[in-house]
């Protein structure tokens, strides 16, 4: 016999570790249909016949964010066979909140009282039985971090989910309120199941239309149950939705002053408190932030993340893994083109997946740290004065910095931005910034025109700071943006110590999942490169090329440049390296110094190279293609990155069709405007374009804002089918 | 009418009702701001903006232009 029991809390109660604890390494992680809310699933360890359903961290069954619709519509449509409930002792009253919409579901429920050790720590007392008793259901305690007590609870859950019987429903609501509500049962009792009667009757009492819609009322009927809700209203002069609420908060208080006894006063402040009197002081607050970030950049960015790179790129991935295995084939005797294929297609592209990823997974470590400890909760309460500005969150401000040197980790650190419609956006934008990668880009192109002038490398950061600001103004009001109003109302949890083996968990996770996905879109597209830039119609007909110029790549290259002689760069060297920017960015430097044929590995501060460049490029055209080339779509990596994230292709491209629009956007009105001024060109259709590209930006600028209210409903309502 | 948005930091609160309507409302009061409740305004961010309470013996913050919705006496 199999058994599903889904795990449901409040975010930042422990679920994760519980989860973490029941399953051991016998998880899933995926997403949920069609959304970015991950999705978690795994084997209760000693019972494989009892899968264990993580849900989303929420805070109610309401219909508005996603978590909350994604766990609704798993709840009432699969409905698993019994319910964890898992509280955070500490914060009982509100955690109640959610458990009493839970029992309302006629699925059996065990509430879990979890970190029960700092209760007692505390000093506080909380009667589990007599608790149990009023809520009709049994409550267990727990210590998820200590592994304390979750056995104990995933048996109990078995066990009733064996038994099939939910208890009998609390008495929360009193009054004209439970009047209403009989009223509500008694024509809707044949469409809901006997179960889940109450769960209905209070929705369609709240006037929610999902529940409605579901149930597939009728217009009298829908009308006649309207009438009972206005009565109700009238008499109780508040709205449905404020009745039920409450009433909920009313129940909630009166069993919690029956069955929890608190040894601190009120408003007192607690250790987390004390500590939060520092980190979030008016004057120590940003200084402390500061140091943060410096030290999380430092570490997964600085020396030591770099040696970790470069030994992954040039030992691991470049001498052991492509050149051992070249060494190997031709030592088999195999043929040049296959060995090509294997070891500078195949190897060097898994190489380049590789090379990321010890990076990352310091980074991941201490994010998770962060995450843990709760002080990302703090980032956002810190920063989302500026953030919100544009349409951010505060808890963008990571990505961003982590993106600076490398889009790849940065786009993965959107994950710990809860808001999907933030996150999408922070993921749109992240690699806006110039990562290390692009730097010898910019390197090569002061140094060949501008006199290595510092100004360019400043100008390239501005550059992508103004590109994310007014990215985020301008996507704001899009439709798809608009409407999903992001109430900045957050808890802000107590501080804990992080967990080593959460911490260690969810590092891999990330890192794992990075592998998984990314690296498939990264092999692909470095094999099609490989063959494109290796391959080509030589002298003795199409075949291998030793030379980049007579490669296919080059003819690709000269049919696309047309597209690129508004910005000043339409030659198809220029197109070229752009292309193969898209493998890795530092990859624009060396594909000039092939196609101008300076020799040997060209560096960004080649004198051979700087000369040729001066020559190809006005100051105007260079600077024209570099910010293309540092705004458009990022190499194929953070593409991966942005598809693991978006878990959706139309978002990737549409995330990365934005970028290429951005930056031909940017780089036509630089040349065409900038050569208007030097003289470089002419008044013409060129300048008409980029007048009408600028004028166009700005009308996205200032208009109003799009409402997509009703469209964002739906697209919820899509989202939990 | 007073609201949320002119209490002053360490001041105690009591909520007399809720204002304006849909998602916004509803989360704040599933955050557990509802009617009669006492808040009490732990601080403000360094910024100016959010603002930080304790409800229900729990942090939470919130914007300035979402607390106007909330009327105390």
């Amino acid at each position: 016999m199999s058994l599903t029991i889904a795990l449901a809390g409040n975010p930042n109660c422990g679920k994760t570790t519980l989860f973490n604890d029941l399953t051991g390494s016998a998880q899933y992680v995926g997403n949920w249909p069609g959304v970015t809310v991950e999705k978690k699933e795994g084997r209760l360890r000693g019972h494989k016949e009892v899968l264990i359903q993580d849900l989303p961290g929420i805070y109610s069954l309401s219909p508005y964010t996603l978590e909350e619709v994604v766990a609704r519509g798993y709840l009432v449509r699969q409905r698993p066979d019994a319910i964890i409930n898992i509280l955070d002792g500490t914060n009982i009253e509100r955690s109640l909140y959610l458990t009493t919409q839970l029992i309302e579901l006629g699925i059996p429920v065990v509430v879990a009282v979890n970190m029960i050790d700092l209760v007692r720590k505390n000093g506080d007392v909380i009667d589990l039985a007599k608790l149990g008793q009023e809520l009709g259901c049994t409550v267990l305690g727990m210590s998820a971090l200590k592994g304390e007590g979750g056995m104990a609870v995933a048996e109990e859950a078995i066990r009733q989910a064996a038994a099939g019987k939910a208890g009998e429903h609390p008495h929360v609501f009193t009054g004209s309120a439970e009047h209403a509500l009989a009223h509500i049962e008694e024509p809707v009792s044949d469409k809901a199941g006997p179960g889940s009667l109450r769960w209905y009757a209070i929705k369609l009492f709240e006037r929610d239309e999902k529940a409605a819609a579901e149930l597939g009322l009728d217009a009298a009927l829908a009308a006649h149950l309207e009438q009972h809700i206005q009565d109700c209203e009238k008499e109780l002069e508040d709205d449905a939705e404020s009745i039920i609420t409450n009433q909920r908060y009313a129940y909630i208080s009166r069993v919690v002053e029956r069955c929890v006894r608190k040894k601190a006063p009120q408003y007192s402040l607690s250790a987390s408190d004390k500590i939060d009197r520092i980190v979030t002081n008016r004057i120590a607050a940003l200084p402390i932030f500061v140091a943060v970030m410096f030290l999380v950049y430092w570490v997964s960015m600085g020396p030591f993340g770099s040696f970790l790179t470069d030994w992954t790129n040039d030992v691991l991935g470049g001498e052991w893994l492509q050149g051992g295995t070249a060494a190997l084939l031709e030592g088999w005797g195999v043929a040049d083109w296959l060995v090509g294929l294997i070891a500078d297609g195949i190897m060097a592209g898994v190489g380049a997946v590789l090379g990321f990823v010890p990076q990352m997974l310091v980074l991941f470590l201490m994010l998770s740290v962060l995450e843990d400890l709760g002080y990302m909760a703090r980032i956002a309460f810190i920063l989302d004065r500026i953030f919100r500005r544009f349409g951010l969150s505060g808890k963008s401000f990571i990505p961003m910095l982590i993106g600076s040197g490398c889009g790849v980790p940065g786009v993965m650190a959107s994950r710990t931005i809860e808001n999907d419609r933030d996150r999408k956006m922070t993921i749109m934008t992240t690699c806006f910034i110039p990562c290390g990668a692009k730097m010898p880009i910019i390197g090569l192109f002061a140094g060949a025109l501008f006199g290595g002038s510092s100004l360019v490398a400043l100008s390239a950061y501005f550059a992508g700071v103004a590109a994310i600001v007014l990215s985020g103004i301008l996507l704001k009001k899009c439709r798809a943006f608009a409407g999903e109003v992001a109430p900045f109302v957050m808890e802000l949890p107590a501080y804990h110590l992080p967990s080593g083996k959460n911490v260690l968990h969810a590092t891999w996770e990330r890192g794992w999942s990075f592998i998984k996905r990314a690296g498939t879109v990264i092999l692909a597209s470095s094999v099609i490169l490989w063959f494109l830039q290796g391959f080509g119609f030589g002298e003795a007909g199409f075949g291998m090329v030793e030379d980049n110029n007579s490669s296919l790549l080059a003819s690709v290259g000269g049919a696309v440049a047309f597209l690129f002689a508004p910005l000043g760069f339409g030659d198809w060297q220029s197109a070229v390296a752009t292309v193969t920017g898209l493998i890795a960015k530092e990859n624009v430097v060396n594909t000039f110094g092939v196609l101008f044929h300076v020799g040997g590995e060209a560096a960004e501060d080649d004198a051979g190279l700087w000369a040729a460049v001066a020559l190809h490029y006005t100051q105007l055209s260079a600077y024209s293609f570099m910010l293309f080339n540092l705004l458009c779509a990022p190499c194929f990596a953070a593409m991966g990155a942005i598809r693991r994230e978006m878990n959706n292709g139309r978002w990737t491209a549409a995330a990365i069709g934005y970028m290429c629009a951005f930056a031909y956007g940017a780089s036509l009105a630089v040349y065409q405007l900038g050569g208007l001024v030097t003289g470089e060109c002419g008044f013409g259709p060129g300048t008409l374009a980029a007048l009408a590209v600028l004028a166009g930006f700005v009308w996205l600028l200032v208009r109003p804002a799009q409402t997509g209210a009703v469209r964002s409903q739906g697209r919820l309502a899509a989202a939990a089918q | 009418m007073k609201t949320l948005k002119d209490a002053k930091v360490g001041e105690t609160v009591q909520v007399l009702r809720l204002h304006g309507e849909g998602p916004v409302r509803r989360r704040i009061m599933d955050m557990g701001i509802t009617k009669g409740v006492r808040l009490h305004l732990r601080k403000v961010a360094p910024l100016g903006d959010p603002i930080e309470l304790n409800v229900r013996g729990y942090e939470l913050s919130l914007r300035r232009a979402d607390a106007e919705m909330i009327e105390i006496q």
